[in-house]
């Protein structure tokens, strides 16, 4: 059995039916996910969601309770750590101090007892890779926070592992090396054309390098889409909040196709599937109406409360006021920065019923 | 600039404490160079005292008997205590046997070493009625010197694995090491260090040792502090004083070492920054 990978095979993994408790506290509530070869795989969720245990089973450093891991047909659910063609990232990169940068990155090639001049040859070409030539001699101690990321990137992909697993790889970073670090990171998955599975609680990262994005919620994988699919159609509640921002109406529904909320009745294009539940609308999809624009439906008068200014757009506070009985309704709408609206101003919102997410809850 | 003022109290006071801990040794070493064996009149310079102790040969048989002692027991006790350490740091204790472990470490600690030193000495008495090994001598003494140096060796080591985490571990494991390969490729290296220092504490706390060697030493093993007492009961030679300063500047020496040891790293890594 040789970890290292050898050419022409499909290195899919398949984690079936994934169950983990620690004590009486389940974390992993049946886990079922195929990941194709070469994807970019984030799983996002709050913490204490599961995440963090999910790509410690895959990596070995956990043993799942049920289930199985298969990697290129074969399980490897029963081997240790070291037995697997799979490298971390670890969340706070786990150098090795006491060994200089060189001998960090060697230490799997080292491990499998490669030749000398070929371990050279390797480190010193990932070295190229993530841009740490000049720091071959030096001690992890004396480098930033940017560099000893590439250095447990280089460590990692020196092995040219099946998989690469990241653990929170950027969190430890400031925010503009962060935003730098995901080009170069999503840059790193094509060049290396190799299936990477991040693991992080921030939706920007997620949405920024990921092909595919599996939330979740609670041990359980809740949406498992592109980032577009996830953003655009979240299924419940919990994931329109959590991506992105979301205003999300109580409704009710009245015929098909046709749901009724506190400031009137919304035309929508699916079917609910429940009497009572609720529509999640972003902000950015809220259309103020100019005076010569008239839509059949879905527009319905409101007085802004408050205007945001956030760089490149302006958030408003815009107030609904109810139909009959019902109380008014506070929504978030967002407009180019020269499109002004001041507080106190009448206006019409239309929303497009393409837009309107019927959520499963 | 204006010149800091040294607060006068508090300055007063160091002095004090500096006196206190320095007149009593600047003393001895005054005296081993006195030509007048009682020391309250100077009886001009001499080496006399030096020299005589190369004649001395129970200053060399116990000096011997120190030195033997206080190595074999610091490798046996820093071996154990090493391998202790490790063990319970890899086993995974609930949380109420953890606190019993770490307690059971510490109490050897806080023992007062004469408790220790007389319940060692009834189990060697037992002992005796099945084997002659245990008659008091060499043998008994490094068992009991081990006994105490034992835990404060795992203490040390073990605070040091704690700090290193098991991160390190895993991430060796990742990179395909075997356990034994990530033990001896990752966390022995960065033990080291605290291996070395629990190897100096063990050393330091046997050479200075008297009360454990008093209860278990035999004829044939005398070591210098058990030397040193009884010739109090013969009156202090300055002998004696020449002794103490040859010991002292020793250590004297080995600590300003450490002291230059630790300016040069500290210049080291403020160039590199």
């Amino acid at each position: 059995m040789n970890p290292l990978p050898s050419s022409n095979q499909n290195f899919d993994l398949d984690i079936r039916n994934v169950h983990k408790s620690f004590g009486k506290k389940v974390v992993l509530d049946g886990i079922n996910v195929f990941i194709k070869d070469g994807e970019f795989v984030t799983l996002l969720g709050p913490s204490g969601c599961g995440k963090t245990t999910l790509l410690r089973i895959i990596a070995g450093f956990e043993k799942a309770d049920a289930g199985e891991i298969v990697l290129s047909g074969k399980v490897i659910s029963d081997r240790s750590p070291s037995k697997r063609p799979i490298n971390t990232v670890f969340q706070s990169y786990a150098l090795f101090p006491h060994l200089n940068i060189f001998n960090n990155i060697a230490f799997g090639l080292k491990s499998h007892k490669v030749p000398k001049d070929e371990i050279e040859r390797r480190v010193n070409k990932m070295m190229e890779i993530v841009n740490i030539t000049d720091l071959a001699k030096e001690m992890p101690a004396t480098l930033s926070g940017g560099q000893r990321q590439r250095v447990a990137l280089a460590r990692a992909l020196v092995n040219e592992p099946d998989i690469l697993l990241l653990d929170e790889p950027l969190s430890a970073l400031d925010a503009n090396l962060r935003k730098k670090l995901q080009v170069e990171l999503r840059e790193l998955q094509k060049k290396t054309d190799t299936t990477f599975i991040l693991v992080t609680h921030d939706q920007d990262e997620a949405i920024a390098v990921s092909d595919r994005i599996l939330v979740m919620y609670k041990g359980q994988i809740i949406q498992d889409g592109s980032p577009e699919d996830i953003y655009e159609h979240p299924v419940n509640r919990f994931v329109a909040t959590f991506i992105g921002e979301a205003n999300i109406l109580e409704c009710e529904r009245v015929s098909e196709k046709l749901a009724k909320t506190n400031f009137g009745n919304l035309v929508l294009e699916k079917d609910p599937t429940w009497e009572k539940g609720g529509i999640a609308i972003r902000m950015e999809d809220i259309h103020v109406c100019t005076p010569n624009e008239s839509f059949a439906e879905n527009v319905y008068p409101a007085k802004i409360l408050e205007r945001i200014f956030r760089g490149d757009y302006w958030e408003l506070i815009a107030e609904l006021p109810g139909v009959g009985a019902c109380e008014s309704l506070k929504l978030r709408v967002m407009t180019d920065p020269d499109e002004i609206y001041n507080p106190g101003d009448q206006v019409n919102l239309y929303i497009d019923p393409q837009y309107l997410q019927v959520l499963s809850d | 600039m204006s010149k800091r003022k040294l607060p006068i109290f508090a300055t007063v006071l160091a002095l004090i404490g500096f006196l206190l801990l320095y007149l009593p040794m600047f003393l001895v070493v005054q005296q081993s160079f006195n030509a007048s064996k009682h020391g309250l009149t100077w009886g001009g310079f001499t080496l006399d005292w030096y020299t005589g102790l190369f004649d001395n040969a129970m200053v060399q048989t116990t000096t011997i008997n120190t030195l033997v002692l206080a190595v074999v027991s610091t490798l046996v006790a820093t071996l154990l205590g090493t391998l202790l350490a490790i063990g319970i740091h890899r086993t995974p204790w609930g949380k109420k046997m953890r606190y019993f472990y770490d307690m059971s470490i510490n109490v050897p600690v806080v023992t007062p070493d004469i408790l220790m030193a007389i319940a060692l000495a009834v189990v060697f008495a037992l002992f005796r009625s099945w084997t002659s090994l245990f008659e008091p001598g060499m043998l008994t003494m490094i068992i009991a010197h081990v006994t105490l140096e034992i835990s404060f060796v795992v203490l040390v080591v073990q605070s040091r694995l704690v700090s290193i985490g098991k991160e390190q571990i895993e991430a060796a494991r990742d990179l395909y090491a075997s356990t034994a390969g990530a033990w001896c490729r990752v966390i022995l290296p960065q033990l080291s260090t605290a291996i070395i220092s629990g190897a100096l504490l063990a050393f330091t706390l046997s050479l200075d040792d008297f009360i454990l060697s008093f209860f278990t030493s035999g004829p044939e093993s005398q070591t210098l502090p058990l030397y040193i007492y009884g010739s109090l009961k013969r009156g202090i030679s300055p002998q004696i004083h020449a002794l103490s300063t040859i010991i002292f500047s020793l250590t004297l020496f080995i600590m300003l070492l450490l002291v230059l040891k630790g300016i040069r790293k500290e210049h080291k890594l403020a160039k590199s920054k």
